[in-house]
């Protein structure tokens, strides 16, 4: 049982709790994720980024978007609360430019949605090794972003906010400011996590100048340790676990189609799911 | 009696529920042995002074001794027997092999040439197991006086059960770490329920608890801490590893990917440890599967198809690339689903598997195969027949050809040697792997195994520990 510290609402369908985990707190770096499960004994276990950490504090921030019926479930409870299990970290760390051999550089990462919430450590740790970082964030609109001023902080003057109707930042795509600095050759590498769309779409707008391009893939699991596979994809034609092979994987290696379908397998029992849990909500007056 | 009488008394058949009502149903098949049935079955066993039977039991059980028992009605007797060299009887009763194990050595059965005519011994050792926990009559078991080691046991399978349970009786101050939200490993996620009841793997750790054994569920060793950090800093002498062999092995044919297509851990998990079977309770969401091809020969292959029939299937294929004397699954399963009415298809393989526009199974396309020389494995091996493809409509694969060994603990704890499939390798005699102090067993170390044979390792390990420790027992 894992306790919820603090809670907030970001927009309509995102948001922000801090969970008492302490060894994951203590263990966890950018790039891994959890395991969440709201009620044990019907309870789904769904994949959670880990935003930030605390490990004074002993908890971890997930930020999360209302999808499914976990996630609503999820939403419903408040500070105080328990949730069943917090699982992890999972997954393999980031491999940090500057820390892995390869010299600090010119990085690029995009964050689409709450694709922003997990890339926040990951920027965090490229700073710290001295990497030039610049974050693409995209949204639909001025509303939907999360963790801007977190973003801002370690990205500084090098911050670009991209939405869908102009609302803030530019108005487009976030392949679009990535297409320019490829352009003016002035990216080692790129990081891109968000909806799995525009994670190929970015994959796409880096592979013509041969830029290394990493994605972070959040499908779906059960176990989380590798038991399962039900988290696979292809990337070099070869089969990898999400879990344990990732979640990061070169983006011009995943076979981005296969997983669009993949994540899509369980789509008619998700909606009606959601629904259920709607209707829950509305007959509760909520 | 006579020989001669014992020969002649009828072999009990195990009481099942009906075939086509136990086929859209959950609970239990086999329904157990009355004390009438016990005792009858037991009472023809010869006693044989050579014991034949023991050699075919991986923990040595004393068979004959426990029989004589259970044929004077004595069958608290009969279970202190057992226990004495098994930890689990009631779930070796229902799982182990017995047909290849104890029962294939029995002279009933060779006598009467019929290695289905011997004695039932796992039905027996069921039944005294089953009496005593619903009675609540089972022997408490006295811990020794507290030695102050510290055991870390990383898993909650028949191995780490076995393990902690050994451990914790010789005094140490034993903690069990598992990555699920629920112990019992391959007996919870794995095996279904109308196989081994879930009520059984409970009592089971509840039994653990009484010895005073921790119990940490959602912790998974080599992320949440390591096998290092346990002896280094968490102050654990002796760390045992159980993590079984829970990495699902496909097949390498196209459209392994495609909507529709699962692992067996996959399918059986979703079913049996997330309960997506009971739709309007679970949030996992559970797969509509109606036709339904399982690949596989083993005990896990029989599950999925069973559970596919039990999930609703109207039609279940069960497809096997050698012929059914080569099939590894226990006969019983093999029979059970053939009477509940999965389609057996063998000699023939998947070829490749074909999706729709959106990416979801729609059917699969198979090969006939004939035996040929026999392989390294000893049993001929199959070889496809040319132009022999044909397609069979399905909209569900489950892959059952069986797991490789997770590479969790290895990848994360340095300097532990594992041989090239992978498996940990240790001292034979004392379980300990190339780290001093940490000890392994079970489908870890044997590959994918049974649960008798795991449990006999977690208990040798436990043998291994005790003695690192310099803990006498």
């Amino acid at each position: 049982m894992n306790k919820i510290i603090r809670k907030r609402r970001l927009s309509e369908n995102v948001f922000e709790m801090s969970v008492e985990a302490p060894l994951v707190a203590r263990s966890r770096r950018a790039g891994q994720f959890v395991i969440v499960m709201v009620d044990e004994e019907f309870g789904e276990r769904i994949p959670l980024t880990i935003a930030d950490a605390d490990p004074e504090a002993g908890t971890i921030t997930l930020i999360f978007q209302t999808v499914g019926a976990t996630t609503m479930k999820l939403a419903k409870k408040n500070e105080g609360d328990f949730i069943a299990a917090v699982l992890g970290p999972l997954g393999k760390p980031t491999s940090i430019r500057g820390e892995n051999g390869e010299k600090p550089g010119r990085v690029v990462c995009v964050g689409g949605g709450i694709g922003v919430a997990p890339m926040h450590p990951i920027a965090q740790a490229l700073k710290a090794a001295g990497n030039e970082v610049t974050i693409i964030m995209g949204a639909r609109n001025a509303g939907l972003f999360v963790m801007k001023d977190e973003m801002a902080a370690i990205a500084g003057d090098r911050l670009v906010l991209v939405t869908d109707d102009g609302s803030s930042g530019r108005k487009g795509l976030v392949t679009d400011p990535l297409k320019e600095l490829c352009e003016r050759g002035e990216v080692d590498e790129v990081i891109a996590i968000g909806p799995p769309v525009m994670m190929k779409f970015c994959a796409l707008a880096t592979k013509p100048f041969g830029v290394k391009t990493v994605a972070s893939l959040n499908t779906i699991m059960i176990d989380g340790t590798g038991m399962c596979g039900g988290c696979r994809v292809s990337v070099g034609g070869k089969t990898k676990f999400v879990c344990v092979d990732g979640p990061e994987f070169d983006a011009h290696q995943v076979d981005w189609d296969l997983m669009l379908k993949r994540m899509g397998a369980f789509r008619p029992q998700e909606i009606a799911a959601k629904e259920h849990e709607c209707n829950l909500l509305k007959a509760a007056g909520l | 009696m006579t020989p001669k009488e014992k020969m002649a008394i009828a072999p009990q058949a195990m009481p099942e529920q009906d075939a086509k009502a136990r086929a859209r149903n959950m609970n239990e098949v086999a329904l157990g042995y009355t004390a009438e049935m016990a005792r009858c079955e037991a009472s023809r066993c010869m006693q044989c002074p050579a014991k034949p039977c023991m050699q075919g039991c991986p923990v040595a059980i004393n068979i004959p001794g426990f029989l004589a028992a259970a044929a004077e009605g004595d069958f608290a007797k009969a279970l202190k027997i057992i226990r004495r060299t098994s930890l689990l009887p009631a779930v070796c009763g229902r799982v182990c092999p017995q047909e290849k194990q104890c029962q294939k050595f029995c002279t009933m059965g060779k006598l009467l040439k019929d290695v289905d005519k011997a004695v039932a011994i796992g039905r027996i050792e069921r039944f005294v197991a089953d009496l005593a926990r619903e009675n609540g009559t089972e022997e408490t078991v006295e811990c020794a006086p507290k030695t102050g080691k510290r055991v870390a046991i990383v898993g909650s399978g028949p191995a780490s059960i076995t393990c902690a349970a050994d451990c914790a009786k010789a005094g140490c101050d034993v903690t069990m770490f598992e990555a699920f939200h629920k112990c019992g490993g391959v007996l919870v996620y794995g095996i279904p329920e109308f196989r081994l009841p879930k009520s059984i793997v409970r009592h089971e750790i509840d039994n653990l608890k009484k010895l005073g054994v921790k119990i940490e569920t959602n912790y998974v060793v080599g992320r949440t801490r390591t096998v290092k950090d346990f002896l280094a800093e968490d102050g654990f002498d002796a760390v045992f590893v159980g993590t079984g062999a829970g990495l699902p092995k496909f097949m390498d044919i196209e459209g392994e990917n495609l909507n529709g297509v699962f692992s067996a851990n996959e399918y059986l998990t979703r079913a049996n440890l997330m309960k997506a079977y009971e739709e309007d309770k679970a949030d996992t969401p559970f797969w509509h599967g109606k036709r339904v091809a399982v690949l596989g020969g083993g005990n896990v292959a029989m599950d999925a198809a069973r559970m596919a029939l039990r999930l609703g299937a109207e039609k279940v294929y069960l497809i096997y690339r050698r012929s059914m004397d080569e099939m590894p699954a226990r006969k019983e399963e093999v029979h059970h689903a053939k009477e509940e009415g999965v389609e057996f298809h063998i000699l023939e393989n998947a070829k490749r598997i074909l999706g729709d526009d959106n990416g979801f199974v729609c059917a699969i396309e198979c090969l006939r195969y004939e035996l040929g020389e026999k392989d390294a494995s000893g049993r001929r091996s199959p070889v496809a027949v040319p132009g022999s493809e044909f397609t069979l409509d399905v909209d569900t694969v489950v892959v059952a050809v069986g797991n490789a060994s997770n590479p969790l603990i290895p990848s994360t704890t340095e300097g532990l040697e594992v041989n090239k499939r992978g498996n940990i390798v240790v001292d034979p005699k004392s379980n300990m792997t190339s780290i001093p102090g940490v000890f392994a067993g079970g489908d870890i170390v044997l590959g994918a195994a049974t649960v008798i044979l795991a449990m006999g390792e977690g208990r040798r390990a436990a043998q291994g520990i005790l003695k690192y420790l310099g803990v006498h027992v």
